[in-house]
């Protein structure tokens, strides 16, 4: 089975905690986590509902396989519909949490109304109440968590929470349990918060007892592991380096925005890159990077823990930042660093550190801190507007007051907070925002990749690098190496990544993953623990499905075809350097191909075949 | 003629001792070729996944026929990904 086939349903308007069973015939085709979830917000909630208002409702799910022996099985979801987008929402996080959600016995939490009251839900096994909240409201993650230890006395309690920005209504903010692992995007953090829930804390002893075949899971995840274990991406290169390997590969295929994507190439890129955080500090002799670190069950481990010198003007003073935390990985370091023209690894490091304090997304903060730059560069922001800081690009200092300011929800980050799209509409230039359906680009830019330029504009949930990773292909050769620069045959490697992504983010896996295994090394491991038949075949139907629900409750939204663009600088503005220059993102010659593919017309909607065919 | 190549990830240790932020600038012979650049460094054969010049990749089939000129950038990395 795999699933509990418990949802804990908590109405927060009344305070009333209620278990009810999972529905297992949505889990035979849905399968878990992102999938099942928004089926189940799908079901429940008005898609034109304003995400901040009390009807929005706000899940917490776990996949099949969260919580068992199976590598990287330690994930979970949260989903909703964003404040920043207006469209569905997934956001994914690794860690503890959710492993230990499964151990209590709980496949999901669906959280609806609004709480009159700061509270926070404890769960201990089957007993799940809420609590008052008014000692950790107005506390920092970091705080919280303490807080919520020391008052349980168990320090085997996991716990996630937002932070300060989320209650100043940072549209940004994200959820962050185990101290320093984000269910990061889209603004999750935001609606938890609008529901005066500040944290879960969960503390569950079960374990996992209920799998289909217990003896060939254990064979068949004992071979998966097998191949991570030979694969020298998952065995060498990610551990060592961690995702920010990244950093001076994209630098040098000309792909790596820099300065708020005026340019696709940074000159400091090395000094903020994986290979730098080895490296010994010339003012004190220590590297940045300690050691890496692995989410539950986990055979990879490419989580970062850095320290800062201590002598750094950021952090002088500020003994709380002087241990060994959550470091940055590649999507920080772009966004704090290049797309901000700031070199110094350090201030990089500090301002993750008050990411992961105070539940901020680093990707969109640092674009919004980038379009920030921007406008004050060209004068359309002013040191009125900031309150005095010189936010031009690569001010370190500027950089770190910024992130002090929008981590506390205090004067110029209250505007940051809005994210990029509304702060260049609000100071008169919306072409200066690089977002699509209002959520901020990661670290690629399109013009030197064409086929993210595809993932940008047909993400459902706005732009995003993790809902189909053509990277792997376009750069790194995982399965395949193919043209960066081609638009052909980029239509169909989108759908596919983004079908079988969708089927990973639904099993409780992670989907780094893939980048040693197949389908064919992840279908034996959900059919040993699930029931039902699980193939490879039925995973990308499961995959396709859920693209085409999510395309579904976003069109009922409101959110159509003429939001699947680019902003005008990736598709007029050329690149001015590297292998790329000259070029711009040709998305018009892969967009009418891609509707194609999906079953959708011309306007980018499902053919009423197409939704017959998945059951729609 | 005088080349940069770049050792990333875990092939700096094919790089000389001295060299500093994973690179060396190279003194080659010519219109020499990438293969004759990597073979140089002694990185072995499966190491040798992503190579790119200037930016651009360069597939196994195609290393020992690209010409390499002055000032040219070579980087090379063993199979990596990230995200």
């Amino acid at each position: 089975m795999a699933w509990t086939r418990k949802v804990l349903r908590v109405d927060l308007t009344t305070g009333r905690c209620q278990e009810e069973p999972l529905n297992m015939a949505w889990a035979s085709e849905y399968l878990g986590q992102r999938g099942l979830a928004s089926k189940y917000l799908s079901e429940e909630i008005d898609p034109k509902v304003e995400p901040l208002s009390p009807a929005n409702k706000l899940i917490m799910v776990t996949g099949p396989l969260t919580g068992t022996m199976a590598s990287t099985a330690g994930r979970y979801s949260v989903v909703t519909k964003s404040p920043l987008t207006g469209c569905i929402a997934c956001s994914n996080s690794g860690g503890f949490f959710g492993a230990e959600l499964k151990f209590a016995g709980w496949d999901m939490i669906i959280f609806e109304g609004k709480s009159p009251r700061p509270v926070y839900l404890y769960i201990e096994n089957e007993t799940a109440q809420l609590l008052p909240a008014e000692e950790i409201w107005g506390k920092s993650v970091w705080d919280t968590d303490e807080i919520l230890h020391k008052k349980h006395q168990d320090p085997l309690l996991r716990i996630a929470t937002v932070g300060r920005a989320a209650e100043k209504g940072c549209l940004f903010s994200g959820i962050i349990n185990d101290l320093h692992r984000a269910a990061g995007r889209s603004g999750v953090g935001t609606v938890m918060a609008s529901k005066n829930l500040k944290a879960v804390a969960v503390r569950g002893t079960r374990g996992i007892a209920n799998l289909k075949d217990p003896r060939r899971f254990m064979q068949v995840t004992d071979a998966a592991k097998q191949v991570l274990a030979e694969s020298p991406v998952t065995s060498e290169g990610l551990p060592a380096y961690g995702t920010q390997v990244l950093m001076n590969v994209i630098n040098e295929v000309g792909a790596m925005p820099t300065r708020n994507y005026r340019e696709v190439q940074f000159e400091g890129a090395y000094k903020i890159s994986g290979e730098a955080m080895h490296q010994p500090r010339p003012s004190d002799g220590k590297p940045n990077l300690v050691t890496n670190a692995a989410c539950f069950g986990c055979t990879i481990a490419c989580g970062r823990i850095s320290t800062i010198d201590q002598k750094h003007f950021s952090v002088v003073n500020k003994p709380r930042y002087w241990h060994a935390s959550g470091g940055v990985e590649y999507e920080a370091a772009w966004a704090l660093g290049s797309d901000l023209g700031v070199d110094d690894l350090d201030a990089l490091t500090y301002c993750n550190f008050l990411c992961n304090e105070d539940g901020l997304d680093p990707i969109s903060f640092g674009a919004t801190v980038a379009a920030a730059m921007e406008l004050f560069e060209n004068g359309q922001l002013t040191l009125e507007d900031t309150g005095g800081i010189d936010l031009r690009f690569g001010n370190a200092e500027a950089l770190v007051r910024v992130a002090e300011l929008t981590a506390r929800g205090e004067g110029f980050g209250l505007e940051i907070g809005l994210g990029s799209k509304r702060l260049c509409e609000k100071y008169g230039h919306p072409d200066l925002s690089m977002t699509v359906k209002g959520q901020e680009f990661p670290a690629y830019d399109p013009r030197g990749l064409q086929g993210m330029g595809l993932t940008y504009a047909t993400s459902n949930r706005g732009a995003c690098h993790l809902r189909s990773y053509t990277v792997s292909s376009e750069v790194l050769g995982v399965p395949v190496k193919t043209d960066p620069l081609a638009t052909e045959g980029k239509a169909a490697m989108v759908k596919d990544f983004q079908d079988a992504t969708a089927a990973v983010d639904s099993s409780g896996l992670c989907v780094f993953t893939t980048f040693a295994w197949t389908l064919e090394n992840i279908a034996p491991q959900i059919d040993a623990a699930c029931a039902g038949e699980w193939t490879v075949e039925k995973l990308l139907e499961v995959g396709e499905r859920i693209w085409n629900l999510e395309r579904k409750f976003n069109l009922d939204a409101g959110i159509t075809a003429k939001d699947d663009t680019l902003p005008k600088r990736i598709l007029k503005e050329a690149a001015k350097t590297g292998p790329a220059k000259g070029k711009v993102n040709e998305l018009h010659k892969m967009l009418p191909e891609y509707y194609q593919l999906r079953g959708w017309s011309a306007d980018g909607v499902p053919l009423p075949e197409t939704l017959q065919r998945l059951g729609l | 003629m005088k080349i940069t190549v770049k050792l990333f990830a875990t092939l700096e240790k094919y790089l000389p001792a001295d060299a500093g932020n994973h690179q060396v600038t190279l003194e080659v012979p010519p219109a020499a070729s990438v293969q004759t650049c990597l073979d140089h460094f002694q990185i072995p054969e499966k190491l040798r996944h992503l190579v790119l010049v200037n930016g651009v990749y360069i597939p196994p089939d195609q290393r020992m026929t690209t010409e390499l000129r002055e000032g040219d950038i070579v980087a090379v990395w063993p199979e990596i990904a990230g995200g």
